[in-house]
């Protein structure tokens, strides 16, 4: 197989999202086993300095694609640049966060380089030369083993799901050609909420469901903001108005795997559950003890949420000595 | 506009999905089949199109046979005409195969503009649109949560993680969905009724031109099919008070759990 792993960076003004780091330490893992270079695209405006700190995740060569009409993620730009990137360097795996934009470039790759693609996968192992991926199909009710065969392999990592690991190496930055070549896509406006904690990423998420009875999410969102974490909700509360739709967690919404989940009011439906089981510890609060939710959680606590979460609040204060 | 919808049947969100005993492929024999649900909002999206600007709606599959009930539910939601590819060398595709074979569909019909679903909640690929429009050279918009047209142009609200972002594609343009783009319609008993009769044309690969050969060899292998590790429902805490459980539960996480 022709070697050499390309990692595909992520950002936004120049900084970096976690999964660039854990894509980064993936892709380190990948072309150790297989005993070749990892190199890191980065593709941005202004962004060649702030490249250089990718090499301490484990990048061997890092590759700026630095220009002004760079700055914003278009489609049709990125690809082009990527599969420039690829004819000339030919790696055999590509690996990229499946972000919501990292999603978008995947599978654009993927028709234009011919090229097998795996999405969200939560583990990559090497086999006798053969790369294969763990990723969930169903709505996470099922984990597929998957051969990827051809070059090259574009991996998609589920964000939250890989281990970030420093390494010792000295990336060198090497500036290459920023052709946007030819496009037809327009950026317009963007409207980012840059201060809110992003649900995929987080380390704790703290959603609330029906039982929250109005838009007031002040109860949970002190408790997540106690924890550093993101609030999240399920679809009954989307579907109410009460929160917005890029913060439903489930099958139709996002999925998260945080090290700490906690469902405020929510009954466990099984497209809820799809979004959040493979969170790394569960709580749950509900007043009804036969809430199939209850099932599904390390914790319990039956109960009415206003009267339970603040005091939560307040012990988590106490431990934290806040 | 001319409106081309891609639409995948699948086993419903609340469907138990088994794995068969070669543990390869999943058992389907209980389940419930439905219309994708990111693709029921591009047949809405579709039909609002036609509403605003004219033209028609024609609805593309390939799949079983089955998928023909899938179809016939977009026709009474209002859609024109339907296509299913059904062909024994177009089973178990995966996703670049069946872009392949929609894209060798479309580029014998004139269109506008092609909506898919983000995803298909199966294989959950997040690949068939982006590659339909990568095949067909045409730009692509997916997660599209609002869209208009004017002047030949569509201009799309995206979601992206903390927000949005607005992007303007030239038509012929494709755009996926994203929950929150529209509320699909009911299809009503007329609507059901009409659908009878409405046009749905089933194809072999061999009468739009297409072998085997020509979809290749599938790239993504299955090898092994599991299921997650079953969660354990772990402790209920007790307590007299509510702050008495509200202390034992931040103990535990705090002491056991270690996650706070
Ligand atoms: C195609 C499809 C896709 C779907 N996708 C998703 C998805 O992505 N995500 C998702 O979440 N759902 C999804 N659903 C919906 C899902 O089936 C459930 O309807 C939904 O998850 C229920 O939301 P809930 O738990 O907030 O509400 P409910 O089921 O109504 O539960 C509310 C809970 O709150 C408790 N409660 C009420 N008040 C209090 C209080 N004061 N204190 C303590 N407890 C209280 C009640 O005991 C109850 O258990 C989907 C459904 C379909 C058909
Ligand atoms: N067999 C199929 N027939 C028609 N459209 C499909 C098919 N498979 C996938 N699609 C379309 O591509 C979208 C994304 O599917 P996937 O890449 O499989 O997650 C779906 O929502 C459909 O719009």
């Amino acid at each position: 197989m022709s070697c050499g792993v390309l990692a595909i960076a992520e950002q936004v003004n120049g900084v970096f999202r976690k999964v660039t780091y854990e894509a980064l330490s993936e892709g380190r893992r990948i072309a150790d086993g297989l005993g070749c270079v990892l190199s890191v695209a980065v593709i941005g405006s202004v962004i060649k300095d702030k490249s250089e700190p990718l090499g301490k995740y484990g990048a061997d060569r890092i590759l700026v694609a630095d220009d002004v009409l760079l700055e914003e993620y278009m489609t049709d730009a990125y690809t082009n640049i990527i599969a420039g990137i690829v004819a000339k360097e030919k790696p055999c795996v590509i690996i990229l966060g499946a972000s919501s934009r990292g999603r978008d470039l995947a599978a654009s790759l993927s028709a234009r380089l011919d090229a097998p693609l795996a999405m969200d996968c939560i583990a990559v192992r090497l086999d006798a030369g053969n790369v294969i991926v763990t990723r969930p199909m169903y709505g996470g009710k099922i984990l597929a083993d998957i051969m990827l065969e051809g070059e090259p392999r574009i991996i998609g990592i589920r964000p939250n799901s890989m281990k970030i690991a420093e390494s010792q190496k000295e990336g060198a930055v090497e500036v290459i050609a920023a052709d946007r070549g030819s496009t037809a896509l327009k950026f317009i406006e963007k409207k980012l909420d840059t201060g809110k904690v992003e649900l995929t990423e987080a380390d704790v998420v703290v959603s609330g469901g029906r039982g929250m009875g109005g838009p007031d999410y002040s109860t949970i969102e002190k408790l997540a903001g106690l924890l550093g974490g993101a609030v999240g909700a399920s679809r009954s509360a989307v579907d109410e108005g009460w929160r917005s739709h890029s913060d439903q967690v489930g099958q139709t919404g996002k999925v998260v795997s945080p090290n700490l989940y906690i469902a405020c009011v929510i009954s466990g439906a099984i497209q809820h559950l799809a979004g959040m089981s493979s969170s790394k510890v569960i709580v749950a609060i509900n007043k009804d003890p036969e809430a199939p939710i209850f099932a599904k959680a390390d914790y319990g606590i039956t109960g009415d949420l206003f009267e339970i979460v603040p005091l939560i609040a307040e012990e988590i204060k106490k431990v934290k000595g806040m | 506009m001319e409106v081309i919808v891609l639409l995948k049947q699948v086993p419903s969100t609340e469907s138990f999905v088994g794995i068969s005993e070669n543990g390869l492929t999943v058992k389907t024999d209980d389940v419930k089949w439905v219309i994708n649900p990111y693709d029921e909002f591009a047949v809405e999206e579709a039909l609002r199109v036609k509403e605003a600007h004219g033209g028609s709606v024609t609805i593309l599959s390939t799949g079983p046979e089955k998928a023909v009930e899938a179809i016939r539910t977009a026709l009474a939601m209002g859609a024109d005409k339907g296509i299913l590819i059904n062909d024994p060398a177009a089973c178990n595709c995966d996703g670049l195969q069946t872009a392949k074979i929609l894209a060798a569909v479309i580029k014998n019909m004139p269109f506008d503009l092609i909506i898919a679903g983000q995803r298909a909640v199966d294989g959950d690929n997040y690949t068939v649109g982006s590659a339909v429009a990568g095949f067909l050279n045409i730009p692509a918009v997916t997660m599209v949560m609002k869209e208009a047209i004017a002047d030949r142009k569509i201009t799309c609200s995206r979601t992206v993680e903390g927000g949005m972002v607005v992007i303007e594609a030239p038509l012929p343009a494709l755009i996926t969905t994203q929950r929150g783009l529209n509320e699909p319609r009911y299809a009503s008993l007329p609507g059901i009724m009409k659908a009878k009769k409405k046009p749905l044309e089933i194809k072999s690969l061999k009468d739009i031109g297409l072998d085997a050969a020509g979809i290749g060899a599938p790239k993504t292998k299955i090898i092994s099919l599991k299921y997650p590790p079953e969660r354990k429902g772990g402790k209920m805490i007790a307590g007299e008070t509510a702050a008495d459980k509200a202390k034992s539960l931040v103990k535990a996480l705090h002491e056991e759990a270690k996650v706070i």
